[in-house]
């Protein structure tokens, strides 16, 4: 008895709960390119299931019509990859911040790469701790102040897509939240894609990083000659800090866990107890 | 007591001790013997000293035996670390190349396993299968038993090949023949013929992957750690068979909160894991609680704190299982007593995580991990199982708030009513939806919510939720089945205990009946709940309680003391090792 929904438009994604972001945050327009692509997607409500960390981003499960888990800090991989694994006829799409996936949780992005379990990842990249009001994120430039580095951020910043693509992650792309319909349009790919895909959404936060204005400048759509099977011109993109640029950087078509698992369980049997107890007679 | 004697094997890891006791324990099993068995290694793949126990008797066994009546020692050390446990009157086997014995209560024989091994099998790897040789000459079991489990045993190796299987049974049968032809018996253990019975024999870690498969667990994630791993090696061969799913984890962390995943996809979960896992897992113990999502976690207890002895046994998890995770978060804490007990209780385990949608930690330990018991067959039934209580399109039924019993509308839309994943019902559990069903949807959170499920921190909202969900504890304790008293029904002693020590305590019990004193013991296996009753009952009747575990602190002692106001008398043993029936008796004795 599941539902499918007949010509949804975006608002039959949208819940009753109100989002808690600051006005002008950009998560509302990740959360709205969500629903564009769902709806485009026509995906049914029932089957879908959104996966979250906590911070500012990660309360996107509530704000949608889907299935969603709300977890803690850092471990939406793990709860999303462990909910593919059992079902896998479920979409999984994973969302939350540059904290969750690339500070506390960054061990789990490794072997969700490397298990090519079929999940969507999108992270509202803000490059600074919002919900906690200011602190220094992974992807926070170096020498940036703030709260928590007053006299400016002593390490590197953290390449997301560059580490993706070093992690043989299978779909990487990046979008911005300014530009709804194109993310809209990479998380639907996204979520068509078998295997496990990276998008890193650009979401700047108005209170306590304004980067509206340079992401603005920087953000440049990759050339529509870039070939998405081309691993080292990808690297080469991913690695041009003056220019932010956004679209599918790298794609590939490989064998997912979620799937080679289930194909070990197609010739399985129903457990006979006194049958399995044979070994230890 | 003739039918009955317990060999202890003493020697190096990497030498075929474990293995050749293991073969010992197999084959008297499966001749029809009850055994027990106990081990301890050392945490290092290869050397370091290594002991291994069975004890073989035509009655039921309880515990591994208070002394060793035969003790065959592989090397000096061996002898060195283990004399001391031989009975007086017992019997030492050894090498006369390795070491000379100094003189004692004991009868020696003295069988060159080195030079059998070397010189007339001309293989050194077949020391232990010379030891087997001399086993079965001289206490039994028949040679035929052994050489069944050895060629069950290679069959299954990638090491077999003929020749190999040739060595082996030369090496028994020449050891055989030498000690019947040098040695002059003098002493009374002597295993005869017994009837065979409907056994399996297996230890607790086995009988915990066949009650997860019976409890119908399709998911297991976890992350390798000992004494737990070979749960997690069970259910990774185990479960593609029966149409499960299994994901070996980055971390612990990882392995519950995949685990929780799992649960909230509707699939039995569990993980397993030892001391320094579980303390990763404690976050995600909360969210389990807090989100309502049912979850298995296997705690094989070993000596802590910290990295502490990873193959040795103690029972100091009970304070941190009862208590792990910030804030007040209800949990089902269990701890199973025996081999037939994990699997029976494991499956207790899931049938309660499912119906009060919470996790529940179970308590093993590592000398039920690797203790190997006879069990008769029939404990091994078909469970039935219970789901968990779905949404089934209407309100639960709700006297408490006054919910209108009202159809639900599936799905996504405006007008849509609201599910309420989170209905708060006379017995705390609400029920509850999955994905792909065609039921409502809902966020599962570890925020604080109200009954939709929707974040809200009003303070009337967090109080009644709070008070729904330890109301499920309460409905669990009311639902669950009572501990039985054994013994004296009119006991003036009684002794309380938790997980491994249960066959222990009532062995001691039985032992003080029978020298006329008035004993009873209570082994409760849910710890959490506790069943208030049956303990208080148990404690008003008798003048004096022992409570014994494995523990400095002692942790159950404690909780009794602030649940029930017992004075209770300590028995901590704390070294890595597990009790013996004796030293039980003796605090009784001493009590008395």
């Amino acid at each position: 008895m599941t539902q499918t929904l007949i010509n949804p438009t975006p608002k039959d994604y949208k819940s009753e709960v109100k989002p808690t972001w600051c006005p002008g945050c950009g998560d509302f327009g990740v959360l709205n390119a969500a629903f564009r692509g769902l709806a485009e997607m026509k995906l049914p409500t029932d089957q879908t299931v959104v996966v979250s960390g906590i911070g500012c981003s990660s309360r996107f499960p509530h704000f949608m019509k889907t299935f969603g888990f709300h977890s803690v800090h850092g471990r939406a991989l793990p709860v999303a990859q462990g909910l593919k694994m059992a079902r896998p006829d479920l979409n999984v799409i994973t969302v939350g911040g540059d904290g969750d996936f690339f500070s506390i949780g960054a061990g789990h992005l490794i072997h969700a790469a490397l298990r090519n379990i079929d999940i969507t990842v999108v992270v509202m990249d803000n490059e600074i701790y919002g919900l906690t009001k200011g602190q220094t994120s992974p992807t926070s430039p170096h020498g940036h102040v703030t709260k928590s580095t007053p006299y400016g951020l002593l390490a590197s910043q953290f390449n997301p897509i560059a580490t993706a693509l070093s992690l043989n992650v299978s779909f990487v792309a990046r979008g911005y939240s300014a530009k709804p319909k194109d993310l809209a349009a990479l998380i639907q790919q996204g979520v068509q894609h078998k295997g496990f895909s990276f998008i890193h959404a650009l979401s700047p936060c108005p209170t306590f990083y304004h980067t509206f204005d340079a992401w603005d400048a920087a953000v440049t759509p990759i050339d529509s000659g870039h070939d998405t099977q081309d691993k080292a011109q990808a690297i080469a993109l991913a690695l041009e800090t003056e220019k932010q640029y956004t679209g599918i950087f790298y794609k590939e078509e490989r064998p997912t866990m979620d799937q080679a698992a289930h194909q070990l369980v197609q010739e399985s049997k129903s457990f006979d107890i006194a049958q399995y107890m044979q070994r230890y007679a | 007591m003739e039918n009955e004697v317990t060999i202890r094997i003493g020697g190096e890891s990497g030498e075929g001790t474990i293995s050749g006791g293991d073969i010992l324990a197999l084959a008297s099993a499966r001749w029809g013997y009850h055994v027990y068995t106990f081990r301890t290694f050392p945490a290092e793949i290869l050397g370091g000293p290594c002991m291994f126990q069975v004890r073989i008797s035509d009655h039921p066994v309880k515990s591994m035996g208070d002394y060793a009546d035969v003790l065959i020692c592989l090397n000096k050390e061996a002898y060195d670390r283990n004399v001391g446990e031989l009975r007086h009157g017992g019997v030492l086997m050894y090498d006369p190349s390795d070491f000379t014995p100094e003189a004692g209560d004991y009868i020696t024989y003295a069988v060159p396993f080195n030079e059998i091994a070397r010189k007339e099998v001309q293989l050194f790897q077949t020391k232990n299968m010379v030891m087997l040789g001399a086993i079965c000459g001289l206490f039994g079991p028949p040679l035929e038993a052994i050489i069944q489990v050895v060629q069950s045993k290679l069959s299954r190796s990638r090491k077999a090949n003929a020749t190999l299987m040739e060595k082996n049974l030369l090496a028994l049968d020449v050891a055989k023949k030498y000690v019947s032809e040098k040695i002059t018996k003098s002493d009374p253990y002597l295993l005869g013929p017994v009837e065979k019975a409907d056994r399996v024999v297996l230890n607790g870690n086995q009988a915990i992957v066949a009650g997860a498969l019976a409890a119908q667990c399709r998911y297991f994630a976890g992350y390798p750690i000992t004494p737990a791993s070979d749960i997690m090696e069970g259910m990774a061969k185990e479960l593609p068979q029966v149409g499960g799913t299994f994901l070996q984890a980055e971390d612990e962390i990882a392995a519950l909160a995949s685990v929780l995943g799992a649960s909230f996809g509707g699939v039995r979960a569990m993980t397993a894991t030892s001391g320094p896992g579980f303390s990763l897992m404690t976050e995600l113990i909360g969210l389990s609680s807090m989100a309502e999502l049912p979850a298995v976690i296997v705690d094989a207890q070993r000596a802590g704190p910290s990295t502490g002895m990873p193959t040795k046994m103690e029972q100091s998890d009970l304070s941190f299982a009862l208590n792990a995770g910030h804030g007040d978060t209800p949990r089902i804490v269990m701890a199973p007593s025996n081999v037939a007990n994990c699997y029976e209780l494991i499956i207790q385990a899931f049938e309660m995580a499912e119906r009060y949608q919470m996790p529940v930690l179970f308590l093993s330990d590592q000398s039920l991990t690797a203790r190997v018991e006879s069990v008769d067959s029939h404990v091994f039934k078909k469970p039935e199982i219970h789901g968990r209580i779905q949404y089934n399109g209407k309100h639960a039924s709700n006297g408490s708030n006054g919910h209108q019993a009202e159809p639900m509308l599936v799905g996504a839309g405006a007008g849509a009513h609201e599910y309420e994943r989170y209905a708060n019902t006379p017995t705390g559990i609400s029920p509850i939806s999955t994905p792909g069903a065609g039921a409502p949807a809902y966020v599962a959170t570890g925020l604080e919510h109200d009954e939709a499920g929707h974040p809200n921190y009003e303070p009337e909202d967090h109080t009644e939720m709070m008070q729904k969900r330890f109301r499920k504890l309460a409905t669990a304790a009311a639902e669950m089945p009572k501990p039985q008293r054994y013994g004296d029904a009119d006991a003036t002693i009684g002794v309380i205990g938790w997980g491994s020590t249960e066959g222990t305590i009532q062995e001691a019990v039985d032992r003080a009946r029978a020298k006329g004193l008035k004993v009873a013991s209570l082994h409760p296996t849910i710890l959490s709940p506790l069943p208030d009753e049956a303990i208080q009952e148990f404690i008003s009747s008798v003048q004096k309680v022992i409570v014994p575990e494995n523990n400095y602190s002692g942790q159950f002692a404690n909780l009794l003391g602030a649940k029930y106001g017992l004075q209770a008398v300590r028995l901590n043993k704390y070294g890595g090792i597990p009790f013996t029936a004796a030293e039980i008796l003796r605090a009784i004795e001493e009590v008395h």
